[in-house]
């Protein structure tokens, strides 16, 4: 049994549901293993309560360097640990896929991203990705430790945990470089008036509706099918809507019964957030654009002429 | 200030994008074009010195096969002001720690204070390199920047991740990967384009780059594909090509017979 090694992100006290999904995950496969948390101040028995999702044994790294969410100091902290390690595993976020990166390249190590699949096969550990704009399942084995980076949402959090594991500290010792980066404030999420994850039915705005000014043609098609507004990261972060609204990996996980995506490309990004939505139209002039491959009912043409006869159809019914 | 941008040669999106049966690797043959996302990499080392900060140059560095020179020119009319391109045989089949160790290699010997990649490349999908490269570099890195301001010798960063925004602040160099929001990139203009032709395009080998040949190619690859097969299968979905918005009444038709209306 190869010896695994599953890097836990945490934010504000709380613990990535990404993270927790993988180490679930990992336990699945049979063996005994360990959870690597990397914080200042970190409680001991809050890190050992990651026994409850399936960790034999948690080492902690605890320094003030380590404070701040960010990628650099954790590279310098998880390194001994990853070196002796068969393979370490990691969740989909921002601050996991960072350090699993800088990780790759401090060990020279292989790295699958957007897994899917996790497995033991022949000694080591393998990881299958869909491939291409997911067309293709690409299965990959490792030479020396192996890094593996979860998709979003691909493994599920053990919902009822009990129990905890030992825990150890381990020596940090943070590189200057890596301190070099700093924090310097957050822009906290605002709260929305509507929780989109409830919703059954989802109306999403991309890029495709042309700018924030079109914003309402979607929310009156939303109101005449009784749904509330989604949105892309890309108009989130352009400013049209609110992050509250946005869907995707670092976004909210919907699944509505019914999601018409107006103008979204269907980026993986954005794909991982809401490919378990029961009927999925899309509506894009880009015929080449990945949502037209995954969504039940595609509509080749231009949302922002598209979105307003929709509405008037739906209103004269 | 000088600042380097790491871009990419990746199959054009209007070409069958498939993996070569034989080798794993992706098919090269079809059409390719500069990756989408490293258009607002360039766009923001060019808003910068727009901006008004005092950017001395801005190079443009990729790893690719001959044939990445074309993508080198667009990224040249783009507003590059020379280019690098580091082609060998032996590169080929290199690993995501290998690349990086390419390009980290490369952008050593540029002088480059401020290294901005894209977030991600269209035929991987995955948003590591930026980290990746860093770690090689041993600076600085702040990943999917929504919002970019160069301050004296430092940087300050907008990041997106699952909580909303983080601000970051890093001293230069430092390396970034921009978001596909962070700007809108511009058409080159036709000046822009016969201009390019007449700008520098150096090519390396991977000796040339200073590349350590036991990390990178197919032997130096710490990840082997095993296997590739096909998805799951999922039942096609119904394409409707709408002409002025003809298309209403018939989504409106399939929704309600679905029950969802």
């Amino acid at each position: 049994m190869p010896g695994l090694l599953v890097y836990v992100d945490h934010d504000e006290g709380e613990l990535s549901p990404q993270s927790l999904g993988v180490l679930a995950k990992a336990a699945s496969l049979g063996g005994e293993v360990t959870a690597f948390v990397a914080g200042s101040g970190v409680d001991d028995s809050w890190a050992g309560s990651l026994g409850g999702h399936g960790a034999a044994k948690v080492l902690l790294a605890d320094d003030p360097a380590l404070e701040g969410g960010l990628s650099q100091p954790i590279v310098d902290a998880i390194e001994a640990s990853a070196r002796e390690a068969d393979a370490v595993l990691f969740g989909a976020g921002v601050v996991s896929a960072d350090v699993a990166a800088g990780l790759a390249a401090r060990i020279g190590a292989g790295i699958a991203c957007e897994s899917t699949e996790i497995a033991l096969a022949d000694g080591g550990v393998v990881a299958t990705r869909p491939a291409l704009g997911d067309t293709v399942m690409v299965e990959s084995g490792f030479r020396g430790t192996g890094i593996v980076l979860a998709r979003a949402n691909a493994f599920p959090v053990n919902e009822s945990p009990s129990g905890t594991a030992p825990v150890e500290r381990v020596a940090v010792e943070v590189k200057p470089w890596s301190q070099a980066a700093r924090p310097a404030g957050r822009e906290a999420a605002e709260a929305a008036g509507v929780d989109i994850t409830e919703a059954e039915i989802l109306v999403a705005v991309g890029r495709g509706m042309g700018g924030p000014e079109n914003v309402p043609l979607v929310e009156e098609l939303a109101k005449a099918i009784g749904g509330e507004v989604a949105a892309t990261r890309a108009v989130v972060d352009a400013g049209w809507v609110p992050y509250a609204m946005q869907v995707g990996q670092t976004g909210k996980t919907v699944s509505p019964k019914l999601y018409i995506a107006c103008g979204v490309s269907g980026a993986i990004q954005h794909k991982v957030g809401m490919a378990n939505a029961g009927t999925i139209v899309a509506i894009n002039k880009d015929p080449n654009a990945p949502i037209h491959e995954f969504a039940d009912v595609s509509v080749i043409g231009d949302a922002l002429t598209i979105v307003p006869k929709l509405t008037e159809a739906l209103r004269s019914r | 200030m000088n600042i380097a941008v790491c871009v990419k040669e990746v199959p054009s999106g209007t070409s069958h994008k498939r993996l070569d049966p034989a080798t794993n690797r992706l098919d090269r043959s079809g059409d390719s074009e500069l990756n989408p996302f490293d258009l607002h990499a360039l766009e923001e080392a060019v808003q910068i010195r727009e901006g008004g900060a005092d950017v001395g140059e801005i190079v443009a560095v990729c790893m690719g096969p001959a044939s990445a020179q074309r993508a080198l020119q667009k990224a040249l009319a783009l507003g590059a002001d020379r280019a690098v391109l580091v082609s060998d045989d032996s590169l080929a089949g290199s690993d995501i720690a290998g690349t990086a160790h390419v390009l980290a290699a490369v952008v050593a010997k540029q002088d480059a204070d401020l290294v901005i990649l894209g977030q991600q490349a269209a035929d991987a999908d995955c948003y590591v390199m930026a980290a990746a490269v860093a770690d090689y570099l041993e600076r600085p890195v702040v990943t999917q920047v929504a919002d970019l301001t160069v301050e004296g010798s430092g940087i300050r960063a907008k990041r997106q991740t699952e909580h909303g925004y983080d601000v970051i602040e890093a001293p230069l160099p430092a390396v970034v990967s921009v978001s596909d929001a962070i700007n809108t990139p511009r058409l080159p203009s036709i000046k822009a384009i016969m201009g390019a032709k007449k700008k520098p395009l150096e090519t390396l080998s991977a000796a040339d780059a200073g590349v350590d040949s036991g990390r990178v190619g197919e032997s130096g690859a710490q990840s082997i594909v095993r296997s590739v097969a096909p998805p799951a299968a999922k039942s096609a979905g119904v394409t409707i090509e709408d002409s002025g918005g003809d298309s209403a009444p018939q989504v409106v038709e399939i929704l309600a017979g679905k029950g969802l209306l």
